[in-house]
């Protein structure tokens, strides 16, 4: 348990850890199978693997890494779109950096730009208005990507945008939206869940009440889960607790930063700006109903997708690519054919080896060949 | 983009717009406050407050001490360089 010394606080990750080992001991499915719980977030995800949770934990506790990093779910079709306008003469493509890495059908935004293209890597989307200012004869495109952390920010860019009268900035928006994507997730026929660790940031704008459905109706346990290593300890602590005394409740461990009610200033940019699109494409997912928003009519001159012709084709995943069934939890990053060899973080193949939220680019970055690889691989169910 | 960084505010430069600037780590910066601004906070007021910063907004104010520990977690991960390093080299010209 060399490991635990890292911790900020090493005396209270003992007794979690042993806490936890007693709560496993109560909790009946682990004498058929380990406990399946899904860390949704792709910012817990690489804390687990930074920290090694996943080794620390009793071995009938796993980790199920859910589809929570927005990069890496982005499907072919939408990176070419984007590729496509940022190769439009008159158009500075603006974006975070890890999105400049994903690949689409052909190339990814590194490339376009190294042919010629203008792409230039912003920190936020207030940086890509400020380009627009000062570029008044070219359009400036922000590629708007994430869950609903992010989407404040591009919404009130937009509002932003439209009080000061700028024509020539648009985003083209790829935003996706958290609670449909975790209810496919509860009724993909070939994924078990015992539990979930709910995003913490994600949570920060939208409280915790959107998750009662998780509760109440797939009568799973949710916990909202904090950064630090010991939050996760603690999340998972509190989820098994919940697991051992028959209950199903929305808990909330990250209470420092999320309120039950959200971020009601976040939330009204949001519904001000987006609305639901009908589905939305994700990579290694398929179409997810409601799963996505699109910019609303009354602010057409800020969408990319209205102010620009785009292809707009529906491309497959690459057919060597499993990253579908990594999301799902049908097998681990290292089981992958093409883990570690065609696909590495320096040369992704798959979007899940893109950004360090990925669940594969976490496995490749912090050894992936113990353990894990000895236990056997989840079977579908 | 989903963990954010802990930063300062140290001044107000647009009460209108609702920006202003934090300190990160040394860097200063402008962001917008819109998210924490209400009736109880005017963006006046916000000088001073640690707040959690995602792609340049305040989304939600955190006491001094919570900012130093995720500061100090956050620079342990490597992610306080990346965001920094992101800031700096963010293309606004």
């Amino acid at each position: 348990m060399k490991f635990v010394d890292e911790f900020r606080d090493p005396q209270k990750a003992r007794i979690l850890l042993q806490e936890i080992e007693g709560l496993v001991k109560r909790i009946p499915i682990c004498l058929d199978r380990p406990i399946w719980i899904m860390e949704v977030c792709g910012g817990h995800t690489h804390t687990i693997f930074r920290y090694g949770l996943n080794k620390m934990l009793p071995k009938e506790v796993e980790f199920i890494h859910g589809p929570g990093c927005p990069v890496c779910v982005l499907p072919r079709g939408r990176v070419d779109d984007c590729i496509a306008l940022a190769e439009r003469a008159e158009v500075i493509m603006t974006t975070f950096g890890d999105a400049m890495r994903v690949t689409g059908s052909k190339k990814n935004l590194l490339q376009a730009k190294a042919e010629g293209a203008d792409v230039r890597m912003v920190y936020s989307p207030l940086d890509a208005l400020n380009l627009a200012r000062v570029n008044p004869d070219r359009e400036v495109v922000f590629f708007g990507l994430g869950f609903e952390t992010t989407m404040p920010s591009t919404a009130l860019t937009i509002l932003q945008a439209k009080q000061e009268g700028i024509k020539n900035f648009s985003i083209f928006c790829n935003h996706i939206t958290i609670i449909p994507t975790i209810k496919a997730i509860l009724d993909s026929p070939d994924l078990q869940l015992d539990g979930f660790l709910g995003p913490g940031h994600v949570s920060m704008v939208i409280g915790t009440k959107p998750y009662s459905f998780i509760a109440d109706y797939y009568r799973r346990p949710i916990t909202i889960a904090g950064f630090e290593p010991l939050d996760i300890l603690q999340s998972v602590w509190m989820v098994l607790k919940q697991l051992a005394e028959g209950r199903c409740e929305v808990e909330n461990q990250y209470t420092r930063i999320v309120p039950p009610d959200g971020n009601t200033q976040s939330l009204e940019a949001i519904q001000e700006v987006f609305e639901l699109r009908e589905f939305f494409e994700w990579r290694g997912l398929g179409s997810i109903d409601h799963s996505g928003v699109r910019v609303r009519e009354e602010f057409s001159a800020f969408d990319a997708e209205r102010k620009f012709p785009l292809p707009n084709l529906k491309i497959a995943d690459p057919t060597s690519c499993q990253c579908g069934e990594v999301l799902k939890g049908v097998i681990k990053p290292s089981q992958c054919k093409v883990f570690g060899t065609a696909c590495t973080p320096q040369n992704p193949l798959g979007a899940l080896m893109v950004s360090t939220e990925g669940a594969c680019a976490a496995y490749y970055n912090y050894g992936w060949i113990p353990e894990e690889d000895l236990h056997p691989a989840r079977s579908p169910v | 983009m989903c963990l954010g960084i802990p930063g300062q505010i140290v001044e107000i430069s647009n009460v209108e717009h609702k920006l202003a600037i934090v300190n990160v780590g040394g860097v200063r910066r402008e962001v917008n406050i819109a998210c924490i601004v209400d009736k109880e906070h005017s963006p006046g007021s916000c000088v001073g407050d640690w707040v959690l910063i995602h792609v340049g907004f305040a989304m939600s104010r955190i006491d001094e001490k919570e900012a130093k520990r995720t500061i100090e977690l956050l620079t342990e991960m490597g992610e306080v360089q990346t965001e920094i390093q992101a800031m700096r080299q963010s293309n606004t010209s």
